[in-house]
């Protein structure tokens, strides 16, 4: 089948492509870019972007699929379809699953349960069994069964001596350490430890427990030469160390969550339990400090860590509700209206945060938009206002705290592996 | 003459008049407490209910003689475990109990902000009995009865909360009430037990309890709690005790006038020693006494609310 995406802007800071042109696509491939003929029009389906963006297709390296074991929040399929709603056309998932995914048999698992999908799915395995923090995972058969990454995420690898083993362990195939920072004899709160957390008589999390673990991380990238991948920086502080890390060429990088660039502390008085995450919400300052990191290079990514619960989890009281709320159906909106359109950010600059800089980190092909190549794109509006409706979420969560506001941007299709997303529906193309 | 809120969930942001108003109509029933009968029809029809989801001895009596002297029907629902264990949402609990056509809850709960929640999914009158390390409002409202029966006023007096004042919904509900009410407010304990900015409160800290006691009118001294993790912020019971226990030799080598406070139960020899715990300057038992007293005045205010 062949569809025609017109006049569409495509936009690729990688291939420095920033034009406006036709795009034919026959059977998934891209088959012309301009030049398109009477005929080509003829006899393809149509689609009048004019305008909207196309990048390559947007990557989150940071979701909790919840498969296997708690398929009442999330499964690979509605997480999957989430994405597509939200703009994205790969992402990895995290391995805090039940059982984690801390054997060859479970990335299978997953990977045959996507591979249908218009979204690409990548596991991040557990760094160690059940990610207890103590023996290593079978890192080299789940690196060869599929896995992207490795990660404890939910906790940090508690103990240094098997950080350091993992970090050189990983060296023989080059796939990075995320690390969800903090250190736990001080992260005993559950929300971030200021005059805030002192009115509210909820117990805190201070930046230090976070500053602390990124500081040991680096260090220990330093000492191994190992990839690690701070994940949700959330602390001046922590966002300062890793700016002086890659001055000094150390491996690190590190991603943002839309949340933690938007939302404050403050909002806790409420005591909803949708602004219940961890790391938790910080202060302006910290907001600041993440756009500056942003804009300087800092942050290399953004991710919705994107984390699904059943509403009678979240509904609770609050020491007791989980953390994390779910984000990928608003990620892209956010970036836009937060970062973007308060001129932070350019839109190719989003594209490398959300394209290009995730795959590169976990060693994933960056999709190319030149003719012969898999179409794998995200057409997005900039400046389209519409307004969160969390029923309308594809996800099978609705833990929002952006559930009724306004936002501008958003993905309008995707586009990837011979499917197209649009307009609340798959087709095969 | 009524409240400006038709909860009582902390005092933070209690307007003055309304503090003043639950102080004057409990002085009013301090009275009834003292008749042979001590029972008014107040609250009758009214249905109340104890929702505790920690345990407490003192605050649940208090609470539940204040009704029963305002002829309401309480019903008690106490559970030490949290709902979540027992497999039944807390959501749920309160929506059977509603569906029951109760007027007022009454609950203290583990977790802070547990009474706002319920002004959320309950129509009933919330008053908030202790939520987690925030509030206890009807404690801060009797300890400030209970200094204005002994001073005769709480404008200008120097009131210091001395002990575990991060973990403690005691501290915060006197600090927000006793400043609204025109006193000047002051800490004091080891820094490790001191919280986060209260200095922006606008409280004074005091790391050194003789001087706290030199310089302030009234100590309301706080339970050193150990099933609150107190031991891992001090060494010991010994060495708090040593450096921060409230003594009479203390307190007599600095011949002043001072009003102690304890909201209950004490750790004699803890935060203090038996002699003042059992001596002069102690209004402890008085304080118990009009807890209900200040109890019963909540109660009816919210409870004639339209």
């Amino acid at each position: 089948m062949k569809i025609i995406l017109k006049q569409v802007l495509i936009l690729n800071p990688e291939q420095k492509l920033n034009q406006k042109s036709d795009l034919l696509i026959n059977d998934g491939i891209i088959e012309k870019i301009d030049g398109l003929n009477e005929t080509d029009f003829k006899s393809s389906k149509v689609f009048d972007f004019d305008n909207k963006v196309c990048s390559p297709g947007f990557f989150d390296m940071h979701v909790h699929l919840r498969e296997p074991g708690r398929e009442d929040e999330e499964t690979v399929e509605t997480g999957s379809n989430a994405a597509a709603s939200g703009g994205f056309t790969g992402i990895a998932c995290m391995p805090n699953t039940d059982p984690s995914i801390d054997s060859a048999e479970i990335i299978r698992f997953i990977k045959e349960k996507a591979k249908d999908h218009l979204v690409d799915v990548f596991p991040v395995a557990a760094a160690t069994l059940a990610r207890k923090g103590e023996a290593l995972s079978p890192m080299y058969e789940l690196f060869e069964a599929g896995a992207v990454a490795f990660s404890d995420d939910g906790v940090a690898i508690k103990n240094a001596g098997v950080l350091r083993n993992s970090l050189e362990y990983s060296l023989n195939f080059g796939t990075p350490i995320i690390e969800h920072c903090e250190d736990e004899s001080m992260a005993d709160g559950v929300m971030n430890e200021d005059l805030i957390s002192t009115t509210l008589g909820l117990p805190g999390i201070p930046k230090v427990a976070e500053d602390l673990v990124v500081m040991r991380d680096i260090m220990l990238a330093e000492f191994t030469g190992g990839k690690v991948h701070i994940a949700h920086i959330s602390s001046k502080k922590s966002v300062e160390l890793v700016r002086q890390a890659k001055k000094n060429n150390i491996n690190v990088t590190a991603e943002v969550t839309p949340h933690h660039f938007t939302l404050t502390d403050d909002l806790l008085k409420s005591y909803d339990t949708n602004y219940k995450m961890n790391p938790p919400l910080r202060t302006r300052a910290d907001i600041e400090a993440m756009i500056e990191g942003l804009k300087d290079g800092t942050i290399d990514c953004i991710a919705s860590d994107h984390a699904p619960h059943a509403i009678e989890e979240k509904e609770m009281e609050f020491i007791f509700a989980p953390n994390g709320i779910i984000g990928l159906e608003t990620e892209l909106s956010l970036v836009m209206s937060e970062l973007v359109h308060k001129k932070h950010l350019t839109v190719s600059q989003v594209i490398e945060k959300m394209a290009i800089n995730p795959r590169k980190i976990l060693n994933i092909p960056i999709p190319q938009i030149k003719i012969g190549e898999v179409a794998n794109f995200t057409i997005f509006d900039p400046d389209l206002i519409w307004t969160v409706d969390v029923n309308k979420f594809k996800s099978k969560a609705k833990n929002s705290p952006f559930d009724k506001r306004l936002m501008t941007g958003k993905s309008i299709a995707v586009v990837n592996k011979g499917k197209m997303f649009f307009e609340d529906q798959f087709t095969a193309i | 003459m009524s409240l400006s809120n038709r909860h009582l969930l902390g005092l933070n942001g209690v307007p003055k008049e309304d503090i003043q108003l639950i102080l004057d109509t409990a002085t009013t029933f301090r009275e009834v407490l003292e008749r042979p009968i001590k029972k008014v029809p107040t609250l009758q029809g009214k249905t109340i209910v104890n929702l505790f989801y920690e345990d407490s001895t003192r605050t649940r009596i208090s609470f539940e003689l204040a009704q029963k002297r305002l002829s309401a029907d309480t019903i008690n629902f106490s559970t030490s475990t949290s709902s979540v264990k027992k497999g039944e949402t807390f959501k749920d609990t309160v929506r059977n109990i509603e569906a029951m056509k109760v007027d007022m809850i009454v609950v203290r709960h583990k977790s802070a902000g547990v009474p706002q929640y319920l002004t959320r999914i309950s129509k009933a009158n919330i008053i908030n009995a202790g939520d987690g390390l925030h509030e206890h409002p009807t404690q801060g409202l009797l300890d400030m009865y209970s200094i204005k029966e002994r001073l005769g006023r709480l404008e200008g007096l120097k009131v210091c909360i001395v002990g575990d004042i991060a973990h403690s919904r005691v501290a915060l509900s006197n600090i927000f009430g006793l400043r609204s009410m025109g006193a000047v407010v002051s800490v004091c304990g080891p820094t490790t037990m001191i919280p986060f900015g209260i200095e922006s409160l606008g409280v004074k800290i005091f790391t050194n309890i003789d001087e706290a006691i030199a310089k302030n009118d009234v100590l309301n001294v706080l339970r050193i709690q150990l099933e609150r993790n107190a031991g891992t912020r001090i060494p010991s019971l010994r060495e708090y005790h040593k450096y921060f226990g409230i003594t009479c030799e203390r307190i007599e080598k600095l011949n002043k006038e001072i009003v102690i406070l304890h909201p209950g139960p004490i750790n004699r020899g803890v935060e203090l020693s038996s002699e003042v715990a059992d001596g002069p300057y102690q209004v402890i038992l008085d304080q118990v006494t009009n807890g209900v007293a200040v109890r019963m005045a909540v109660l009816y205010l919210l409870g004639t609310m339209h």
